[in-house]
């Protein structure tokens, strides 16, 4: 009961600090003056037909760098957790065969989203996505497989240099923008080229692609260790 | 027209989060829990943010889904789980 009332006084404790939240609210109708200079400024400056890509890779770009860190340390610490312990050896659990209709699909169907994820981050900066979007649409496509085909066995070499190769080139851009452009990330040490073409943006697209592929690969990374460590 | 098709989705956000709650078995509250990102994903597409719309659809309702699919088919291959 007292248990009760103290689950009730801090609901009722929690409504009162919010409510000024909910009651001044004011929907706003001009742009603060931040967001006027991204949107005025932002396609001639950076040659980003998307300007959330714009904001995201370059002006943002550090907060990008960062988050990519997070989702890295992330995957490092499901792979520590879900790790298979050299010592105890397992015997092969025999699983289940997957069944006609989902070996079928994945085959027609791995291919298009695949192909559907590489799109995605490709023309981050002209369509909505990028590489978060992208990497995640690629893990998809991959968990398919891993659905179709519980048994097989991924190339592991090959996820782990993806991943790391991706991400040194992708602080390496940076660095490169510190030496030839205005500062850390800045997308203009490649030609901007024309406005919403494939070829534009200057290195938003290379960067975007470098995300896309290490999300790609750590989230490819976690479902491989959860499917493995599921005995 | 657009508000009332958001406050609709809303109701049926709070919907399937009362259901992610109270629901009895563990797996349908995984499946209420991917609802709850989907309708998500809907209202964000409505108020003109694709880019966050596109993330919530592919990592709320699909890859969190299935992470946690395979925790729960882990815990319940562990050992019971007082819960059920």
């Amino acid at each position: 009961m007292v248990k009760r009332m103290l689950i009730l006084l801090v609901l009722v404790f929690f409504t009162i600090m919010l409510l000024p939240l909910v009651s001044e609210i004011q929907p706003q109708t001009v742009l603060n003056s931040l967001a006027q200079k991204y949107v005025q400024d932002g396609p001639d400056e950076l040659g980003g037909a998307n300007l959330v890509t714009s904001v995201i890779v370059t002006y943002r770009g550090l907060d990008t760098l960062g988050e990519v860190a997070v989702l890295f340390i992330a995957t490092a610490g499901v792979g520590f957790l879900l790790r298979r312990r050299k010592d105890t050896v397992v015997a092969p659990v025999k699983k289940r065969e997957s069944s006609e209709i989902l070996q079928t699909g994945t085959a027609l169907l791995m291919p298009l989203i695949f192909l559907f994820g590489i799109y995605i981050f490709l023309h981050g900066h002209l369509t909505p996505g990028g590489g978060f979007q992208g990497g995640v649409v690629i893990a998809s496509a991959v968990l398919l497989s891993l659905l179709a085909a519980p048994q097989s066995e991924m190339n592991h070499k090959l996820l782990n240099t993806i991943e790391s190769l991706s991400g040194a080139f992708y602080v390496l851009i940076g660095v490169l923008g510190l030496y030839l452009a205005a500062g850390f990330l800045d997308n203009r040490i490649l030609p901007l080229g024309d406005f919403g073409r494939l070829f534009s943006a200057g290195a938003i697209p290379v960067i975007y692609s470098l995300i896309g592929l290490k999300v790609g690969s750590e989230l490819v990374g976690i479902l491989d260790s959860m499917q493995r460590s599921e005995s | 027209m657009i508000n009332l098709i958001i406050i609709a989705l809303g109701v049926m956000m709070i919907t399937a989060a009362f259901m992610a709650i109270y629901m009895r078995s563990l797996l349908s509250s995984i499946i209420a829990a991917g609802v709850i990102s989907l309708l998500a994903s809907i209202i964000y597409l409505l108020l003109a943010a694709p880019d966050v719309a596109m993330t919530e659809a592919a990592i709320g309702s699909g890859l969190t889904t299935v992470v946690f699919l395979y925790a729960f088919s882990k815990v319940k291959s562990g050992g019971e789980d007082s819960h059920g």
